[in-house]
């Protein structure tokens, strides 16, 4: 039992990781452009084709380096075409639109790569157990989650102490100020999304591995991230962090004791949040309210 | 009268004659009956969640979820309870109303993106419900085994399951319920403080108007008609679908009221129109009819953004 139990804790702890990095992106995105990017899982199904493709090129550990970026330009330019012309219209607009390039995305790559789903091969060593004693664990769940924390770890570097990390978070709070101080917001906003696409192109590749691809694996990841946001709060980047290694765990912790509610528990845990402290764990007061 | 509102008049007897012949004209055009129920219903549909969007302004990502529970809740009733049309279509109806009123308070006080992002979210639970309650719902097969039954009037039986026309006039019929007592709503003073939160949600709080218990109403509201679309669409169907439950359907909803234009009142009919008979014929001629339903929804966002009915009358002004 206490096996079971920690596997599924362990388990929901790498799913936590994963959705940790889903969601950071669409919470960059949101915070400071206001735009719900329903393409979010579009992004990580592209990232993760592209390393799909150029493995057998360059291997892998190539691919884990190269995809990531790949997808991030990308975005970029998805970015500077389509969203755009968007910002300061209602929130309403992006949302349809970013829907609808889900659709295409979607569509898109089964025209490309085909519907089956496709394997990528991940290095030897990694695809073995930890131990004979920890089976569960392959080595390659323990290498996604410290990808995932030393992602993590850049991320708030960033944030903290570059200058475009600075005024992101200045942005967020406060955009127009910003603009007022001779800031290009325009060029903020690009480089934002292009960070925010990037996590998600990196998601796609250590998606990949552990699940191999299909063109719909997307819009399955999108739900967990957004109820990470919720939960965590609105607006807090560390918010989402921990509200997307909680229900991780909680679902883990459902799947040893109700199998079937283990998807429900985290719509559970939003609507119990919501009722309780209704901007979130971190949320900031009158954020997004 | 002033000419506006003889003009107004005309509009209506147009759309509701056109709305009556339907089964005599779409035929000769290349559509079928069906199809014409199929429009009635989703821009059913969509109107009702354009109440929420259109008119108070709030922006409503989920209503799907509401649509199929009005459309279970029927299936259900139908299977299991009694054979009766029209009690299926209260079951439904109420189904989805009591499920959007007790959501809505905690959703009530989010606005804007948060809003969205709540109503999806909470949305999706009821698709993963009915996904995975399959004893009851079917699960992934959606629920079958139950088909709409004969009116009883007392003097004599409606025959609405073999007979296209006769159903899609019962259709019309409901439909014409529904919108009347819409347009009631929003004609009454209700409806303006509606209008009134929409246009200036800030100054309407200052006037007193206590504005999250009339989002409140207006959300619970919509819901009820969302529910009560949803019934007639299972009745539709014979057949109750997950994915009628899941968030892609209420992006089609909002597309819906969007592409038809979200401030005009018939809009979100003209939107399911246009939207249900692409669909039809896109699927029908390419497997990739998703990319180009894709397409649609950026087009319309980038050159369209007010709508078929916004853009007609804008180019008149």
């Amino acid at each position: 039992m206490s096996q079971l139990i920690l596997f599924n804790v362990t388990n929901g702890l790498i799913i936590g990781a994963f959705y940790v990095l889903m969601a950071l992106g669409l919470s960059l995105i949101l915070n400071l452009s206001n735009v719900i990017n329903f393409a979010h899982g579009g992004f990580l199904v592209i990232g993760g084709y592209i390393a799909y493709t150029i493995t057998p090129y360059i291997g892998f550990w190539g691919a884990l380096l190269l995809a990531p970026p790949l997808t991030a330009v990308i975005g970029l330019v998805v970015e500077r075409v389509l969203i755009r012309p968007l910002y300061g219209r209602d929130p309403l607009y992006s949302l349809l639109l970013t829907f609808g390039l889900a659709f295409m995305i979607e569509d898109g790559t089964r025209f490309i790569w085909g519907a089956q789903g496709k394997p990528v091969t991940i290095p030897a060593f990694l695809a073995q157990p930890l131990s004979s004693e920890l089976f569960f664990i392959t080595n390659y769940r323990l290498f996604m989650v410290a990808v995932v924390m030393v992602a993590v770890t850049l991320l708030f570097l960033l944030l903290r102490y570059t200058r475009l990390g600075i005024r992101i978070r200045a942005g967020t709070l406060d955009l127009e100020t910003v603009a007022a101080l001779g800031i290009n917001v325009q060029m903020l906003r690009s480089l934002n999304f292009a960070v925010g696409i990037f996590l998600a192109g990196l998601s796609g590749v250590l998606a990949a591995g552990q699940l191999g691809l299909e063109p719909t694996m997307g819009t399955g990841l999108l739900m967990p991230s957004f109820i990470a946001i919720i939960v965590g709060g609105i607006g807090s980047l560390p918010g989402t962090l921990i509200g997307g290694l909680l229900i991780g765990v909680a679902s883990g912790l459902t799947a040893v004791f109700l199998p079937a509610a283990s998807e429900a528990v985290i719509y559970v845990m939003m609507a119990v949040v919501l009722l309780i402290r209704p901007r979130g764990l971190f949320g900031e007061e009158g954020m997004m309210s | 009268m002033s000419a506006e509102q003889t003009r107004k008049l005309i509009v209506l007897a147009a759309i509701w004659t056109a709305l009556l012949l339907a089964p005599y004209w779409m035929v000769p055009l290349g559509g079928y009956t069906a199809l014409a129920t199929r429009v009635l219903v989703l821009g059913l549909a969509a109107m009702s969640l354009n109440f929420l969007l259109g008119f108070t302004g709030v922006l409503s990502f989920g209503h799907a979820a509401y649509f199929g529970l009005g459309a279970y809740g029927a299936g259900l009733t139908l299977k299991f309870l009694v054979l009766s049309t029209p009690l299926a279509l209260v079951a439904g109806m109420l189904l989805g109303g009591l499920c959007g009123g007790i959501l809505g308070t905690l959703i009530v006080r989010r606005r804007g993106v948060y809003f969205a992002m709540v109503t999806i979210a909470f949305g999706q639970v009821f698709y993963y419900i009915a996904f995975q309650w399959s004893s009851l719902t079917g699960g992934d097969d959606g629920l079958r085994g139950f088909s709409r039954q004969p009116l009883d009037f007392g003097l004599f039986k409606l025959d609405i399951l073999s007979s296209a026309n006769n159903f899609y006039f019962f259709v019309l019929f409901c439909f014409a319920l529904a919108v009347g007592a819409m347009g009631f709503i929003l004609r009454s003073p209700f409806g303006r403080t509606m209008i009134a939160i929409r246009e200036n949600e800030r100054r309407s709080r200052f006037l007193g108007i206590p504005v999250e218990r009339h989002i409140w109403i207006a959300f619970t509201l919509s819901c009820f008609f969302m529910g009560f679309a949803g019934a007639l669409y299972a009745l539709v169907n014979n057949f109750a679908d997950p994915r009628g439950l899941h968030y892609s359907q209420s992006g089609d909803f909002v597309m819906m009221a969007v592409m038809g234009g979200m401030r005009s009142f018939w809009g979100p009919l003209l939107g399911a129109a246009v939207f249900v008979v692409l669909q039809d014929y896109l699927s029908s001629v390419t497997v990739n009819w998703m990319s180009f339903v894709g397409l649609l929804f950026v087009l319309v966002v980038l050159f369209f953004p007010r709508g078929l009915l916004g853009f007609l009358q804008r180019s008149k002004a």
